[in-house]
């Protein structure tokens, strides 16, 4: 298979000086890639330019060979979807949040279908984080994005995160995943980019 | 009836800074520190007045051609305010002329249309001045309002966007939020209007010796006035910084998205 993505090069400016600077990686389209770096590298910051929440200064990101920009950007998001640290409920049930793929998108990430009517904000943060998975899927993306999924997880809750995004990448989606943790990568991932301390 | 209208005289105005003088002891005695701002304050509200007064007399004094260049000003001058106000947002000032030139022009051209009011510098200028400054605090209002919100807000709003929703579509929520916002004051205004005070128009009229039935009137209208002139003022100044704070592409801009990440 072919890349997915692919960084050219990229620079990110911050407030005081680059955040990236000449940063070039491969994504291929199979498995799972984990982006692994100390925290302040940049790791969240390339993750966003891959479904345009920003954009590089310099260089270029490709999805399937064409740069990002090139892509109406609603389409693009539709088709990667990004998951981040902090799970985001929005007002109402957990079927309102995921929509009337409910029943079938709540068993395949594992929370219970009793679930449904509840109200989102109601749900522990591992509930509310699979169900945030649950409605990205809910899109039909090709790819996901994770920024740091786990990291606001307690133990138990982190594991059964893991093996939800391990069988997401084994179903066939392009799974990228952000972690600031190497234990987790090495588990978790088909292969590991890293992403340099400045 | 009494007309006060004529009565007052610069001496009576001296006298009046007796109570100037009354804030300032109290200002001293509780240790507030505002002595120097009443004194500017009350300067200024001489030599802006005085000026304005001139101003005013002249142009009624059969120079109604001016009218425009008066409200001109004073359109600038609520602009360079509020445009200060929201300066966070880019574009505050754009922002801020075009919020309140729609809403002067807008509701000051139904009132001229509908025959409400005479085309005439007497109606238009203090009509005008009043709507001004309404929309002038709306415009702030909004704008400082909806940087805040989204800013503090920022995940909410990108995680609608990773969705595929558009800019408009994420930021709904603190857009309505904030017209409310700068809606609110004229409306509860509107609503204890008469029964907690007496406002400006009316008081005006009643001291220059008009009946109260006709300040009323008079009152209300000027009422309905603000009403829709802060809903225009609001209305635009919300969309123009929606349209501001995100790029073409549907993203935050940065300002917005990195605070204190």
């Amino acid at each position: 298979m072919g890349d997915r993505f692919e960084y050219r090069n990229v620079r990110v400016d911050g407030d005081s000086g680059p955040i990236i600077q000449a940063f070039s990686a491969r994504i291929p389209a199979d498995g799972l890639t984990a982006m692994v770096g100390p925290s302040g590298a940049g790791k969240s910051t390339l993750l966003r330019l891959l479904n345009r929440l920003d954009d590089p200064d310099a260089g270029e990101v490709l999805f399937e060979g064409r740069d990002v920009r090139s892509y109406d950007v609603l389409e693009l998001r539709r088709r990667v979807q990004f998951v981040g640290q902090v799970p985001v409920t929005f007002a109402g049930t957990v079927a309102a949040n995921v929509g009337p793929e409910t029943p079938h998108l709540l068993a395949r990430v594992g929370l219970d279908i009793a679930l449904a009517g509840r109200d989102a904000d109601r749900l522990s943060v591992g509930e509310a984080q699979r169900m945030c998975l649950a409605r990205a899927l809910a899109r039909h993306p090709e790819c996901l994005l994770l920024d740091e999924p786990t990291s606001a997880l307690d133990t138990i809750a982190k594991a059964g995160i893991e093996g939800l995004i391990r069988s997401l990448a084994d179903e066939g989606l392009t799974v990228v995943m952000v972690t600031h943790d190497p234990r987790q990568a090495n588990e978790l991932a088909d292969r590991i980019v890293p992403v340099g301390v400045k | 009836m009494n007309d006060l209208s004529g009565r007052i005289s610069w001496a009576d105005v001296g006298l009046a800074l007796l109570l100037v003088a009354v804030s300032v002891v109290i200002s001293r005695m509780r240790r507030t520190g505002l002595e120097r701002d009443i004194a500017v304050a009350t300067f200024r509200s001489f030599a802006q007045l005085l000026a304005i007064g001139y101003v005013l007399d002249y142009v009624l004094g059969g120079n109604s051609a001016l009218t425009p260049l008066v409200l001109l000003v004073m359109v600038g001058t609520a602009t360079l305010t509020s445009g200060g106000r929201g300066k966070r947002v880019p574009g505050a000032y754009w922002i801020a002329a075009i919020s309140v030139s729609v809403a002067a022009g807008g509701t000051l051209g139904v009132l001229l249309l509908l025959g409400i009011v005479p085309a005439a510098p007497r109606a238009a200028i203090p009509l005008g001045s009043m709507i001004i400054s309404n929309a002038m605090n709306t415009a702030s209002l909004v704008m400082s309002r909806l940087r805040d919100d989204l800013g503090a807000h920022r995940r909410e709003v990108e995680a609608h966007l990773s969705l595929g929703e558009t800019s408009a579509e994420a930021a709904a929520p603190w857009h309505r939020r904030a017209v409310r916002n700068g809606m609110l004051p004229i409306v509860d205004q509107t609503k204890v209007v008469g029964l907690v005070a007496l406002p400006g128009a009316m008081t005006g009229m009643l001291l220059a010796g008009a009946s109260a039935t006709s300040a009323i009137r008079l009152q209300l209208v000027v009422m309905y006035m603000l009403l829709g002139g802060n809903a225009f003022a609001a209305l635009v100044a919300a969309k123009l910084t929606v349209a501001r704070l995100f790029t073409a592409d549907h993203q935050l801009i940065r300002s917005v998205r990195r605070v204190a990440d």
